[in-house]
């Protein structure tokens, strides 16, 4: 058996669907829960700590029937601003670029501070993606101005 | 031409160079004359979810020397919010009764949702934790006033750094100038990395320190704050450092002539009372230009000046 083939074999194709490729390895179960993956009504093939050129080692999800709407594209880009995402339509790749961090987030995070109107109120999330001095990727909230890590991100 | 009418204030960062110029030049106008009935017919509603001396009544009483009249409540005990109404209900209800709304609101972030829900303009008077921008400008205001102008001072900020808003927001205001910061504080409470940020972003310096003696023959101003002991972590350390930061007269001797004492108040223990009588002490006059301050952000705010 040649490379290629026993590559292909390591996680299934599917004929439709989107798989997300080049998640960091210590970031695929996380990349399955913000997604709410665990109820996915269609099948889901995943593998974790797969050699990569690039990166040492990446995680790999393939979801049938199922294409991911901009939040959820968000929501990858946050953990796994590294991932790749491929869109298949009868096993042929329709659409493949890799996730982009967006200039503002809108409903999808809560707001680390139980301070914040947003908390208290129950009002809809808005935040600024920035950078801080290191070049780590923060969320600036709109309203209580707080910036939170990467590591405090917490999804609704 | 600057013009605000209409606009709320929730950040000092919402305004730029010009209008914050702008806005303390009318302030000295007031400063001149203080009672111009130019508020007439209009009505400001105050409403203070938590208490407030200087902040609530300087903003009242700046109403009621430009002829106006204050509706509003002082604490939350006397509204409807004790019955569990919104934010945002009690604030389209409040903006059917008045021209302007100045609150001060406990969660962080609740000026600007309100600013979001109201068809009125908002001033915030402190939200929570956040931002506090009346007390900023009054700020720049006294210092202006102290030495002439804003540019390119060497402002001395001593205490709590890490959670006091107010030294965050001037920092932010003074970076528009041209200033250099000196940070004074114990080890657990210094400037946080994002403040820090900001200076570096303008490209101006500051320097952090932990002797308050250090700073005494630069600054030109002393910006005192006030260390509160739930901040810290472990009582002990608190107990180590509270007094490290208290001001007397006699550390003042190797100050230069132009530098004054500034302090948000209220002080409890920081500047020691035997300094009040010293003329480089500047926080009750810094108090008063409050009600200049929220003089003409009113009156420019309401488009009558």
């Amino acid at each position: 058996m040649d490379n290629n083939k026993r590559k292909e074999l390591k996680v299934s194709a599917i004929r439709n669907g989107t798989v997300i490729d080049h998640i960091p390895s210590d970031k695929s179960f996380q990349v399955i829960r913000v997604l709410n993956l665990e109820s996915s009504n269609y099948p889901i093939y995943f593998g974790t700590a797969f050699d990569s050129k690039k990166y040492g080692t990446k995680g790999i999800i393939k979801i049938s029937n199922k294409y991911f709407a901009d939040d959820e594209i968000s929501k990858i880009a946050m953990v796994a601003p590294t991932a790749t995402l491929i869109e298949i339509t009868d096993y042929e790749v329709t659409r493949k670029e890799k996730v982009n961090l967006p200039d503002k987030v809108e409903k999808i995070v809560k707001c680390f501070n139980p301070k914040c109107v947003t908390n208290i109120e129950g009002i809809v999330t808005r935040f600024r993606v920035i950078e801080d001095h290191k070049g780590e990727m923060k969320l600036a909230c709109h309203y209580c101005e707080k910036t939170m890590k990467k590591e405090n991100i917490e999804f609704f | 031409m600057i013009n605000i009418k209409g606009r709320s204030l929730v950040s000092i960062t919402d305004y730029s160079k010009e209008e914050i110029i702008h806005i303390l030049d009318l302030a000295e106008d007031f400063e001149r004359n203080q009672r111009q009935q130019i508020l007439d017919k209009h009505v400001v509603a105050s409403i203070f979810f938590e208490p407030s001396t200087r902040t609530r009544l300087s903003f009242e009483s700046a109403v009621q020397y430009l002829g106006g009249s204050v509706i509003g409540f002082a604490s939350a005990d006397t509204s409807s919010v004790k019955k569990g109404e919104s934010l945002k209900d009690t604030i389209l209800t409040i903006s059917n009764y008045s021209d302007l709304i100045v609150m001060r609101n406990p969660m962080d972030g609740s000026a600007r949702y309100a600013s979001e829900v109201s068809p009125i303009p908002i001033i915030n008077a402190g939200d929570g934790a956040n931002q506090h921008p009346t007390q900023c400008l009054l700020d720049l205001y006294s210092i202006r006033k102290t030495q002439g102008s804003l540019d390119n001072i060497h402002i001395a900020m001593i205490g709590d750094l890490k959670y006091g808003r107010t030294v965050h927001s001037l920092v932010q205001a003074l970076s528009l100038f041209g200033a250099t910061f000196h940070f004074v504080s114990p080890e657990s409470l210094k400037m946080p990395s994002a403040v820090k940020t900001w200076i570096k972003r303008a490209n101006l310096e500051y320097h952090q320190y932990t002797d308050i003696m250090d700073i005494m023959p630069i600054a030109d101003i002393l910006y005192m704050t006030r260390i509160q002991g739930e901040r810290f972590p472990d009582p002990l350390e608190y107990e180590k450092v509270k007094n490290s930061y208290i001001l007397e007269n006699s550390m003042l001797e190797s100050s230069k002539d132009n530098m004054r004492v500034l302090h948000p108040l209220p002080r409890v223990n920081e500047i020691n009372e035997d300094i009040d009588d010293n003329p480089k002490a500047y926080y009750f006059q810094q108090a008063k230009n409050g009600v200049y301050v929220r003089q003409a952000l009113i009156a420019a705010i309401l488009g009558l000046k």
